[in-house]
């Protein structure tokens, strides 16, 4: 199950035309994909197009009936050999994930796909994470289409522009048999609007019809010759059919005059942002009606030479607006106008940051830099209204910049991953810092504070290959650590198999917590949820086992800090030679807490006895160290003013959100630390012998307590 | 109308967006609403991004929305948090020409507040002033404790702020409505919503907080009392009341009169040293760690506290706790060799922690950690009598050892007066790096005996005091004590080199 439902969600995807579609972007594209005729949908799944995944997983009866097939893919690069099925058949196929990261892992199916062209229409949709919120690192997926020569929309972010961009994406793949990448960067997939609905319609060419008639071309298979053949074909046939087809249908387009001494060219996606840009510099009205010729690209690549030409014939300069490196769509706009004789000044990153993203501010400063070399007299009609700049604020605002403390991510209450690290450090307290390898995952956590453990990470399911040149007889053997996400998408053979086959004499800490949780909490194969439409329970243990892995060692729950820390110990010392893999399984809390609380809820009003378990901390005791705080970081473990005249410093304090994991208890005890913890159980709809021994003890505790108090009185102040 | 909307992951920043958006659409109005959440779901910050516009006239175009907030141009900016409400200040969405600010002034500790060995807190103050010089106007209290009042949570009172606010030109009728629609507890949202919305409308300011000293209640009280008022300036009695009422609460009358015997010999000191211009600013500080020290935590006075009734009423407040409901209390304990030595009668004590194979044979029975229920009658009878042991406290071997310490602190301090006022109020204050328990305590300990070994190495050097300051925070900037260790190297290795900056 993943982190949210999305039956409400499911429900709007049954729209039918005429009526209005309100929701997320990301949403959008999956109606517009139902509206286009798919036959196929895979991907998976990552911040900011999870959604899309999460959605279709929870509509498989709508599916059914319409006859498309999807699929949770194993990893992107499934993903994108999925497309295989529009090669030889006339099936229109999407697939999606995460960008840059996800294409990377694609890259060699996609360039096969790429290579051997398709008969369907083939659609990438790209959750292109860059700038503000984004996990990764800062690259363009614009490089990967042009290596492999794959077209890339880039559409207005707008509902409207994007569903169209949909529809007119699978035609685009067709007229040029060339897969289309659909970019969308991550505030255009959580952006919420509407849009015109259109009736669904199933596939004309379905998987089960293709299977029934197969049909094979030898010439689509990249394989001498036909590899050859194939690049002539894209740049004979593909290319200028796609440019063709971007022509005819007006897929970029034109705002403002046409006449003009400048002109600004823009990619689909920035659109929005540049009109608010030149509406607070005065240039455009609210709905985007400027004076200024602006050309916008919804296409990206390939570019239109015969339109870039005629936009710029009669200008001195145009602005390109492109965000990110290097700057390809500059350096092609120079190669074109250079060749055509076009005499108009290409304008871009000179004006315009060469790194980072293109906020509302930065553009705004941008094209005002452009006007004032290349066109003065506009601005001077212009009322502006000028972004402030961090240094024109007050100095004691400023100031506050160093004061705010950073919200780095961390690891949820109550999350089973906690204890793992806090045993870490236990263990390095011990037997001295060693080499840590990270994964991708919620677990990469620990490389912020309060943990700050880990060395490096290389991406998914890549943590055990991270550390595999430190295979050496050293006093410290080097840790690894994958999700079982990781472990799922390729960690199994890049990480353990290679460690079993190079003999590595490593330690692998696989962390699982039976769900891809950063995605978003979906399925995977070691998931023990029962699953209707996927199979599940396959224990990473077996896998490891089946590998070659003799050192293996399961914790079923990783809150027992004192095991988990033995264990880590032992792995660490053990003169057994071999990879040695400790699999630390605990649910993820996020994922419990979600299916739990409502049951226990439940279960309360019902009369039933229960039992809710939570931490706290004794004011009167805690002294304002924070040790405990250093090796846990739990958001519900905080601190509070000190109540304590004569004490200075704040004490620790555990606020209700508490899920009484017992983290907190393991770590005093553990670590030998504080005496203030105390776990404190509320028994709700008690039983009568409950009540009978609460009365007894009460009638006990009572007397005594009140006995010291009365002592405490009269030796009051 | 441009929105941003600051919140922490778990904050129902979301939730708050699509009620606004819900607001705006049935006013007729168009509405558009953005976000980056990602991984800052995980106890990051997400600003969530709402713009709306009224239906343009036929024939006009609709308006072009832009998906993140531009700098001068929004006009409400809601923050569910203190720092949050800053963080947009300095990012510069919150301007005074335009935008109503709504904040809540209760804090989200940040991780590094949080794991400080000391006071990490950030400075409200500073914020707050940001905050009201840079909106155009602002409406700002503590929506969280409202919110746990009402029984709900902190997006109902922010959105009731939001509409009292009157940034926007919508009737309140429509903000109880989106919430209505919205099927989710909506009689405790509509509670807390009305709530915000009337607090709003006071918007009260954010109170400090001046702790009371009570006036004494019993004969010895109104004894000791007597010896401060005549003992002490007029601005300490407060704190050295604190101190005699900690020293009572800790042991006796007699514990108490010593704690003033040896707070008056300083003041003797201070009054002396003449560099003290009447502020008395050592005895103030000793006054305070005198008390903390004398009161150190050892397992009698653990005991004792995790006992009294008023303890019990508290952890039944701190777990919320129904109204006659049962509640168990487990205990997290893990007494160690040394400490049940600590507690034996001095020369007993010093024996056995001297002894190998005492310590060896009693080891496994230490290993573990114990769990005590001290709302059963075992667990507490049993920590009881250890709280008991009070009146023999005199007699323990850890008595004898942190009063030996004690004494050579206040010599330190009254050494050093003579010559250097401001290097024996820092002095004083090192007692603060001695905290917690157990390891934790014995940390703090070297930290602090390794300050006392520069300080008595280097005594006479020109600007002491700050050197000493600067290895205490040093001795609190870390765990491990790389710092501190670092501060000690820079000091041994020359008095040019040490400690600059």
């Amino acid at each position: 199950m993943a982190e949210r439902s999305f039956a409400q969600e499911v429900g709007t995807l049954r729209a039918g035309a005429g009526e209005v579609f309100h929701g997320e972007g990301i949403l959008a594209v999956t109606k517009a994909l139902l509206q286009s005729g798919v036959g196929y949908v895979g991907g998976y799944q990552g911040a900011p197009i999870s959604h899309l995944m999460d959605v279709l997983s929870d509509a498989q009866s709508l599916l059914k009936e319409l006859g498309v097939h999807f699929e949770a893919s194993a990893s992107e690069a499934s993903a994108a050999a999925m497309l295989a099925a529009s090669v030889n058949y006339p099936i229109r196929g999407a697939v999606t994930w995460k960008s840059t990261v996800g294409t990377n892992v694609a890259s060699d199916a996609l360039a096969n796909v790429a290579s051997g062209g398709v008969t369907g229409g083939a659609l990438i949709i790209i959750g292109e994470d860059y700038g503000e919120g984004s996990s990764i690192m800062q690259e363009r997926s614009h490089a990967f289409a042009m290596k492999s020569q794959m077209w890339l929309l880039d559409p207005r972010p707008n509902l409207e522009s994007i569903v169209a961009a949909v529809q007119y994406g699978f035609e685009l793949s067709e007229a040029s048999n060339t897969p289309v990448m659909l970019e969308l960067r991550i505030r255009a997939c959580h952006v919420y609007g509407s849009f015109i609905a259109s009736d669904n319609r199933g596939p004309e060419f379905t998987v089960q019809d293709a299977l029934d008639q197969p049909h094979r071309d030898v010439n689509r298979i990249v394989l001498p010759p036909a590899n050859f053949l194939h690049e002539q074909e894209k740049i004979q046939r593909r290319w200028p059919a796609a440019v063709d087809f971007i022509r005819q249908r007006r897929l970029n387009e034109f705002f403002g005059p046409s006449q003009g001494e400048v002109g600004l060219i823009v990619q689909g996606g920035l659109y929005n942002t540049l009109v608010r840009a030149l509406e607070l510099l005065g240039l455009a009205d609210a709905g985007g009606q400027t004076d200024l010729p602006m050309y916008v690209m919804n296409v990206t690549y390939p570019l239109v030479d015969e339109e870039v030409i005629e936009f710029c014939r009669d200008k001195q300069a145009v602005l390109i607006i492109e965000e990110g490196q290097p700057e390809f769509i500059e350096q092609a706009l120079n190669s074109i106008l250079r060749n055509a004789d076009v005499a108009a000044r290409v304008v871009g990153k000179a004006v315009l940051p060469r790194a980072g993203e293109y906020t509302g501010a930065v553009m705004q400063r941008g094209v005002k830099t452009f006007l004032e070399r290349h066109a003065p007299q506009r601005l001077q009609v212009a009322q502006p209204l000028l972004a402030p700049q961090s240094t024109d604020l007050p100095k004691h605002v400023q100031a506050l910049a160093g004061l705010l403390p950073v919200r780095p991510a961390g690891f949820c209450t109550g999350c089973p991953e906690r204890p793992i690290f806090t045993a870490m450090k236990l263990v390095q307290r011990e037997i001295g810092n060693f080499h840590v390898s990270c994964d991708i995952g919620c677990h990469l956590f620990s490389i912020l504070p309060p943990f700050n453990i880990g060395n490096t990470t290389m991406g998914y399911g890549l943590g055990a290959a991270g550390a595999s040149a430190f295979n050496q007889p050293r006093r410290q053997r080097a840790v690894a650590v994958m999700g079982d996400g990781g472990f799922w998408h390729n960690g199994l053979t890049s990480g353990v198999g290679n460690a079993v086959f190079n003999q590595t004499d490593n330690v692998l800490l696989v962390v699982d917590n039976g769900y891809s949780a950063a995605t978003g909490g979906q399925d995977i194969l070691s998931s023990r949820a029962i699953n209707p439409s996927k199979s599940t329970r396959h224990p990473i243990a077996d896998a490891v086992r089946g590998v070659g892995v003799k050192w293996l060692r399961v914790i079923d729950r990783t809150y027992d800090i004192a095991r988990m820390r033995d264990t880590l110990r032992e792995a660490m010392t053990t003169p057994e030679k071999g990879p040695k893999v400790i699999l630390a399984s605990s649910e993820c809390m996020l994922n419990r807490q979600r299916r739990e609380r409502p049951a226990l809820r439940q279960a309360i009003k019902s009369g039933k006895r229960m039992v809710r378990e939570r931490f706290g901390v004794d004011a009167d005791t805690c002294t304002g160290d924070h040790s405990c705080i250093r090796l846990s970081g739990c958001p519900s473990l905080t601190i509070r003013p000190n109540p304590d005249p004569l004490r200075q410093d704040p004490i620790a304090h555990v606020e209700n959100s508490c899920v009484g994991c017992g983290v907190c208890g393991e770590v005093a005890h553990a670590a030998v630390l504080c005496p203030s913890f105390y776990r404190a159980q509320l028994v709700f709809n008690p039983t009568r012998w409950d009540r009978f021994m609460a009365g007894l003890r009460g009638v006990v505790i009572g007397f005594l307590q009140r006995r010291g108090e009365r002592r405490r009185l009269r030796h009051a102040f | 109308m441009t929105v941003a909307i600051a919140a922490l992951g778990g904050q129902g920043g979301g939730v708050l967006a699509d009620w606004l958006v819900e607001v705006a659409q049935s006013q007729g109005w168009i509405v558009q609403s953005t976000s980056v959440p990602g991984v800052a779901q995980r106890t990051g910050t997400t600003v969530y991004y709402v713009e709306m516009a009224p239906k343009p006239a036929e024939g006009q175009r609709a308006p072009v929305m832009a998906l993140m907030p531009v700098p001068g141009d929004v006009h409400l900016v809601v923050a569910a948090e203190l720092m949050e409400a800053g963080r947009a200040v300095v990012r510069g969405i919150v301007t005074p020409e335009r935008t109503t600010l709504v904040a809540s002034s209760h804090r989200v500790y940040g991780i590094t507040e949080k794991s400080s060995m000391g006071d990490g807190i950030a400075d409200a103050n500073a914020v707050l002033a940001a905050l009201h010089s840079q909106s155009r106007r602002l409406v700002c209290f503590d929506m969280e404790t409202l919110a746990q009042e009402k029984g709900s949570v902190i997006s109902s009172v922010l959105f009731g702020a939001v509409a009292a606010s009157a940034a926007l030109p919508f009737p309140r009728a429509a903000y109880e409505h989106a919430i209505t629609k919205s099927g989710v507890a909506v009689k405790d949202s509509l509670n807390a919503f009305a709530a915000g919305f009337e607090r709003a409308l006071q918007t009260a300011p954010v109170a400090g907080v001046v702790p009371p000293s009570s006036e004494p209640t019993t004969a010895q009280g109104r004894e000791l009392d007597e010896q401060i008022k005549r003992d002490f300036p007029a601005h300490l009695h407060g704190l050295v009341r604190e101190g005699v009422k900690r020293m009572l609460d800790y042991q006796d009358a007699d514990y108490a009169r010593w704690y003033l015997q040896r707070l008056g010999e300083l003041r003797n000191v201070d009054a002396q040293s003449g560099a003290a211009g009447g502020d008395y600013s050592l005895t103030g500080a000793v006054a305070r760690h005198l008390a903390l020290w004398m009161a150190y935590e050892d397992t009698i006075r653990v005991a004792d506290l995790k006992t009294r009734g008023s303890r019990f009423q508290r952890f039944r407040d701190d777990v919320k706790a129904g109204e006659g409901q049962i509640v168990d209390v487990v205990e997290f304990m893990h007494p160690r060799f040394q400490e049940i030595c600590e507690t034996m009668p001095a020369g007993l004590g010093q024996r056995l922690m001297n002894c190998p194979r005492a310590q060896r044979w009693s080891a496994p029975l230490f290993r573990k950690g114990r769990l005590m229920k001290t709302t059963r009658i075992t667990g507490f009878v049993m920590l009881y009598f250890l709280a008991g042991l009070r009146r023999w406290r005199r007699g323990t071997l850890r008595y004898r050892v942190e009063q030996e310490r004690i004494d050579g602190w206040l010599s330190r301090i009254t050494r050093t007066a003579a010559t250097d006022y401001a290097l024996a109020v820092e002095v004083a204050q090192c007692q603060r790096v001695i905290k917690g328990y157990s390891d934790t305590h014995e940390r703090g300990l070297r930290s602090y005996q390794s300050i006392m070994a520069a300080l008595d190495a280097n005594l006479g050097r020109e600007g002491l005091a700050l050197t000493i300051k600067r290895l205490r925070d040093a001795a609190l900037a870390d765990e491990e004590g790389v710092q501190l260790r670092a501060a000690l190297a820079a000091l041994a290795a020359g008095p040019d080199t040490a400690l600059r900056g």
